[in-house]
């Protein structure tokens, strides 16, 4: 297709997926609707459940099966349902808690829970039980870190979590679930039902039906979405419509929507342009598609850096990561975004796009005040180019919060060494939470560069750090706790680069 | 004559676990709901503090969608709610008195009309000085009920006659409850004045009669239902009642269906919390470490109205001797009017803050006197046959702490790992780890005796299947589980054929709040009281039918056996059918022995005690002051478990939350008097790996409640939330040093605070 929205269809589009083995074909709907509005109002199917309405507790979980790159099989992956929109759900696969289960008896997931007393009051059990629904689709044997991890999205006040771990660890016990889907006939209420699929069991091939190769428009309640698929496609689109909302995975604007009442007018979504979900890794550095997934992005970031495992743990949780997208962490620009301190210090650079043309431009030139960037009208990420240093760089990032897991930094700090001998030949430091923007600490670097790797200069780069930050009290952390911990992160890391510090409390003991 | 027991005793799953995996269980904003349905959002106010000098609503009344509004005006009762005192406005009238405070309602067809109308009212105010803190209340004698004294022995001649004394100040955070499912409340109007609300309450009853009085009704009109709750925790006791109040008033003035469903910043704005606590001890104690005299002065955040602050309140004076004997004590409760959101019932109910107190007291003694804090707990623990009388006159008659203590120290190898830690401690700089054992003694029962009863109602039908109703309610708990079992047990037949059924106040009438801890204490004594009758009258007409001895009629495994016969429990049943006998009955249950003087603060508030023990051990990061539990044993009384695996749920459970009360769980408010934490964005409740990776968790055993309650089972559901207080302990311990034995940390101990505990410097 030739670059330039005009020659885009307009008319309005259906949305196609499945669920419970029906496809539904839905138009005329508000781009701006959740799926969870759609499965409680529309459906009526209530066991999905709001608990907070921003991604942040995990009754809303549902999961998503799409087809991998190759179609060759599916992803199986949960997200939270109450704030992710309607029209994202296009072409894929949409499992809820009422979807498990078979005449009348339970999914392995389901009777582990019951066996083991996962559940008191109940409320977010069914986030719970897809969310382990999802990890046993994905992992045959999780360790307890793993269950952890994999459940560090729903919150449970009642049981404390030991019986959901054990029936985390249960649940394989069970016969395995080769008919795990319920059959169409159980969805009396659906409307829109279109065909229902006679072999259920083949959803690849059901998905593989869905795929479309040209831009999706749909209209309704006065609101167009369009999900273009390819890069020159958006380009056209952002020229026609410089002030629509460019919608990546939608972690922070569906609560826009949810909690500030924001009317969305266009909304393009990136989520089906080939060149923003590919990840392309070469000798000199990974380049990742703005529209990649957190989870997808991590992984390759992870091969070549295993050292930020911890914060990547640490970053949301899982359906926040595996809905969210990096483009999206670093375009929506926050001062405690948790991926940019250690992008900027590694020396990212970002290809943003405007119509035909391109430029490359430095993480740390991108951000110019709160939540001011570097990026015109029409322009948008199109990549992130993370070098890939070499091995006699150190390359850290500490995240500080009051909870570990799925919680939004206080403080998140990252720094990139390079050593000959005793002499630092290159250090860079960047933090998060100590100021408008996430941005490199200037007089801390001077003081360390050229010097000695010891105490002294330890102490010097603390002083220093003083004068690159004076951050802000909220209900996160005080003034002088940031700067406190900025600066004893600083000793950790140096700690950590002798071989000297203890593993950190995160890890300890599990 | 007695069933033999084959379900009580028996971990069966919650009643509703497999609709739980299914979310096939209905929450109240699952019902199904009524044509014409209206939806209901609050106009708030944003000030703390403040007259309205405008309200103008014509931009809400014109929005998409909108029905109607209502203002305090338009209440045709009184504008007044309050579980004990009516001083609680529904709306505000003229004056705002804290940010979050309702000042209207707007009905719309849909949640999202309603939500989006509701910001658009034109609020005009002027501004009044707020009062956002317990000690500027204090300053400005601003209460919301009179301050209370209870002195026992002498306490200021102990004081100065002590060899050692101590004095400390604890701000003590408060804690959101963070039930997972929001309050709710749907009315429908029925016919001829009536009135249904289906309501996520732990109190039926009082919603019942609240909305009575604000919509002009009698309590014969009006029904209030409650299946389960998503949680509640306290939070659902009183605060439910405002919630349903606005859903009836709107559903009266509309005569359309109203549900007003609470958003979760607004839920957490709007309804109360545990208490946060200034508190100031001097504590006066011998050369081993035992107590000789200690005052104590609590002052507590109640917020804008009374609510159950009363009771709250008292409570912290009737725990803050803990497990321990405190001869000479003298008390001092504030109950502090703040332009905040009024606090509310938490689990523990004002206990917890009593025992944090008493427990920072004792660990500040040992660690003066250089001695392990378990030796100084021991040394004051209440005694069996002496020292052996609470502050407030009741005798502990079955202390049992020493005997929990003794074995959770062998099972937790307590004092082997608290030398490993030392060990630990002298050889990592970052790293330190601390270690600490901490004991509960908790009273049962409500405080207000008149509150100490419960009503139930049994159906036997005509096949032998049974239908339950009680006035307690189910928020997770297992309540229902555990009373079905016991009708199960009397009836002689398997829970499978007994309906359990929603709350409600037409089938059991006058029903207290769930809470207290006193759900199955009361709620089973009565059903078991109901099923009692029942099996009595089919024993006699049995008796009677197959000419027998009453003394030959037995029942269990869902069979009589009547002299030599044996029929099946419904084939009896048909039989007495047939014979007229009447198979329903009503059960009701008083707590005996209980009787207590509110004036003098003396009597017998307790029907008993429930004990526990737990033992937490810390890793803490001095440079950071992140820390995290690595390994937890816990042994608590259950008296004879009538589920243990609810009960073990309740133990585990509690002792996480009360992890998070201490922790991760921090209020904070700006200086306007708003709250900034209320989301899960901001509000940290522990996640799952929070949980120690090591846990061990274990219920007493062979230890039946002396007193005569349900089974000899004892009351579960607050006191392990007080196990949690060990934790708090062992990051004390961890950051203790030789230089700084006595660091000054206080709750929530997050990173920042203990960070600030170990560069702050001790007292």
């Amino acid at each position: 297709m030739s670059e330039g929205g005009d020659n885009i269809d307009t008319s309005s589009d259906a949305i196609r997926f499945v669920l419970d083995g029906e496809l539904y074909e839905l138009d005329n709907i508000d781009p701006t609707r959740t799926v969870l509005q759609f499965l409680r109002e529309d459906l009526g199917r209530t066991g999905t459940k709001e608990g907070c309405a921003e991604g942040d507790c995990g009754a809303c979980t549902v999961v998503l099966a799409e087809l991998n790159k190759d179609g060759s099989d599916l992803t199986v992956r949960a997200i939270n349902s109450c704030i992710q929109f309607l029209p994202t759900l296009d072409g894929k696969e949409l499992i809820t808690v009422e979807s498990l289960g078979r005449d009348g008896n339970l999914h392995p997931v389901q009777q582990a829970m019951v066996d083991h007393h996962g559940s008191q009051c109940g409320f977010c059990t069914p986030g719970f039980v897809m969310s382990l629904f999802a990890l046993y689709k994905s992992n045959a044997k999780p360790s307890r870190r793993e269950i952890d991890d994999a459940l560090a999205g729903n919150l449970c006040r009642c049981t404390g979590y030991r019986p959901i771990i054990a029936a985390a660890e249960a649940m394989y016990d069970a016969e395995p679930d080769t008919a795990w889907l319920r059959q169409p006939a159980t969805s009396a209420n659906a409307k829109n039902k279109a065909n229902k699929f006679k072999s259920p069991t083949d959803r690849i091939d059901a998905l593989k039906d869905l795929q479309r190769d040209s831009c999706l428009a749909l209209t309704g309640s006065g609101r167009t979405f369009f999900a273009p698929t390819t890069s020159d496609e958006l380009a056209g689109l952002l020229a026609i419509h410089p002030n629509a909302t460019l919608l990546a995975g939608g972690t922070d604007i569906g609560i826009w929507v949810t909690k500030q009442h924001r009317e969305l007018d266009t909304i393009i979504y990136t989520g089906r342009i080939k060149e923003l979900n590919q990840v392309q890794v070469s000798v000199s550095q990974i380049e990742i598609g703005a529209a990649v997934s957190l989870t997808d992005a991590m992984e390759h970031i992870l091969d070549a850096y295993p050292d930020l495992d911890e914060l990547f743990k640490r970053f949301a949780s899982p359906p926040i990561r595996n809905a969210g997208t990096l483009g999206g962490n670093i375009a929506n620009g926050s001062p405690i975004g948790d991926s940019m301190p250690v992008l900027m210090v590694a020396g990212t650079t970002l290809v943003l796009r405007r119509g035909r043309s391109r430029r490359e431009v430095p993480l740390e030139n991108f951000y110019i005040g709160y939540q001011v960037k570097d990026l015109r009208p029409a322009e948008f990420i199109e990549s992130i180019r993370m070098p890939l240093l070499g091995d006699d760089v150190i390359l850290r990032s500490h995240k500080l919060s009051k909870r570990f897991d799925q919680d939004i930094s206080a403080v998140c700090s990252a720094y990139c060494l390079e050593l000959d001998g005793e002499q630092v030949t290159m250090f860079r430091m960047a933090c998060g939470g100590m100021a408008a923007t996430i941005r490199r600490a200037e007089n801390c670097e001077a003081a360390v560069v050229g010097k000695s790797w010891n105490n002294d200069t330890i102490d010097a780069a603390c002083k220093a750090l003083a004068r690159d930050f004076e951050p802000i009290s909220d209900m996160r952390a005080s003034a002088g706790y940031r700067l406190r911990v900025a600066q004893n992160l600083l000793r950790r890391f140096y700690l950590e680069s002798r071989g000297d510090a203890d593993v950190s409390v995160y890890s300890y003991g599990r | 004559m007695g069933a033999k027991p084959h379900a009580t005793g028996k971990s069966l799953p919650h009643d509703s676990a497999k609709l739980h995996v299914s979310g096939a269980a209905a929450y109240t904003d699952d019902i199904a709901e009524p044509r014409d349905l209206l939806h209901i959002a609050i106009g708030m106010s944003s000030k703390a503090h403040a007259k309205v000098t405008k309200l103008d609503l014509a931009t809400v009344l014109s929005a998409n969608g909108v029905a109607d509004v209502f203002v305090a005006a338009d209440i045709p009762g009184e504008n007044l709610c309050g579980p004990i005192v009516a001083d609680e406005r529904i709306f505000s009238d003229d004056v705002v008195e804290y940010a979050g405070q309702a000042i209207f309602a707007v009905a719309a067809e849909t949640v999202d009309e309603a939500r989006k109308a509701a910001r658009l009212a034109t609020i005009e105010y002027k501004e009044l000085e707020p009062i956002l803190d317990p000690l500027d209340a204090i300053a400005k004698k601003s209460f919301v009920l009179p301050s209370e004294t209870l002195n026992c022995g002498d306490a200021i001649a102990a004081l100065e006659a002590a060899p050692h004394r101590l004095q400390r100040r604890l701000d003590l955070g408060g804690q959101d409850q963070f039930y997972l499912e929001g309050h709710i409340a749907m009315a429908v109007p029925g016919e001829d004045g009536t009135i249904t609300v289906y309501s996520s309450t732990q109190h039926p009853d009082e919603v019942q009669h609240l909305v009575a009085d604000v919509t002009g009704r009698s309590a014969k009109d009006v029904v209030c239902i409650c299946r389960r709750m998503g949680g509640a925790f306290g939070g659902k006791e009183s605060q439910a009642a405002t919630i349903a109040c606005i859903a009836a008033l709107m559903a009266t003035k509309t005569g359309r269906a109203c549900k007003l469903r609470l958003d979760r910043d607004d839920d957490m704005i709007m309804t109360g919390k545990r208490h946060d606590f200034v508190i100031d001890y001097d504590v006066g104690f011998d050369d081993d470490g035992r107590i000789l005299g200690i005052r104590f002065m609590f002052a507590s955040r109640c917020g804008v109205s009374a609510d159950l602050s009363g009771p709250v309140n008292d409570r912290t004076m009737f725990h803050c001797d803990n497990a321990y004997f405190l001869e000479n004590v003298d008390i001092e409760s504030h109950r502090c009017k703040t332009n905040t959101v009024s606090n509310t019932a938490f689990r523990g109910f004002g206990g917890p803050q009593g025992m944090y107190a008493v427990e920072y007291a004792i660990d500040d003694i040992a660690r003066t006197l250089n001695k392990d804090p378990l030796e100084v707990r021991r040394k004051n623990f209440y005694g069996i046959d002496e020292r052996n009388t609470t502050q407030y006159g009741q005798k502990v008659e079955d202390n049992i702490i020493a005997e929990i203590v003794d074995k959770l120290e062998d099972d937790a190898k307590y004092q082997k790992r608290r030398k490993a830690v030392r060990n630990f401690n002298a050889r990592n700089k970052v790293l330190k780890r601390g270690i600490a054992l901490t004991p509960v003694k908790f009273g049962i029962s409500f405080t207000a005796t008149h509150l100490n009863q419960a009503g139930a109602l049994v159906h036997v039908y005509r096949d032998g299947t049974v239908h339950l109703n009680h006035g307690g309610t189910e928020m997770g708990q297992g309540l229902y589980i555990k009373v079905a079992q016991v009708v199960a047990d009397e009836l002689g037949i398997g829970v499978d054929r007994i309906r359990i059924n929603a709350a409600d106040t037409s089938r059991v009438p006058n029903a207290s709040a769930t809470a207290a801890s006193s759900g199955s204490d009361i709620n089973g004594k009565a059903a078991q009281k109901a099923a009692q009758k029942i099996r009595s009258r089919l024993t006699e007409f049995a008796a009677s039918h197959f000419n027998v001895a009453e003394t030959k009629v037995d029942f269990g495994a869902d069979k009589v056996t009547v002299g030599n016969e044996t029929l099946t429990f419904e084939e009896l049943v048909q039989l007495a059918w047939f014979g007229r006998v009447s198979m329903s009955a009503t059960g009701f249950y008083k707590t005996p022995k209980i009787h207590y003087d509110r004036e003098t603060f003396s009597g017998r508030p307790f029907f008993y005690f429930a004990y526990g023990a737990a033992v937490s051990e810390v890793v803490v990061d001095t440079l950071t002051g992140e820390n995290r539990l690595l390994r937890v044993d816990i042994v608590h009384d259950c008296g004879d478990s009538l589920n243990p695996a609810v009960d073990l749920g309740q133990v585990e459970g509690g002792y996480v939350q009360g992890v998070g009360w201490l922790t991760s769980e921090e209020l904070c408010w700006n200086e306007a008097g708003e709250l900034t934490t209320h989301a899960p964005s901001t509000y940290k409740i522990p996640t799952c790996s929070d949980l120690a990776p090591d846990f061990r968790v274990q219920l007493l055993q062979n230890a039946g409640n002396r007193e005569d309650t349900i089974y000899r089972s004892k009351a579960v559901g607050e006191p392990p939330l007080m196990l949690g207080i060990s934790a708090f302990h062992a990051i004390r311990d961890a950051i203790a040093t030789d230089e700084q034995p006595l660091p000054d940390l206080q709750a929530p101990a997050t990173p920042e605070a203990v960070l600030k505990a170990i560069e702050g410097g001790g007292q």
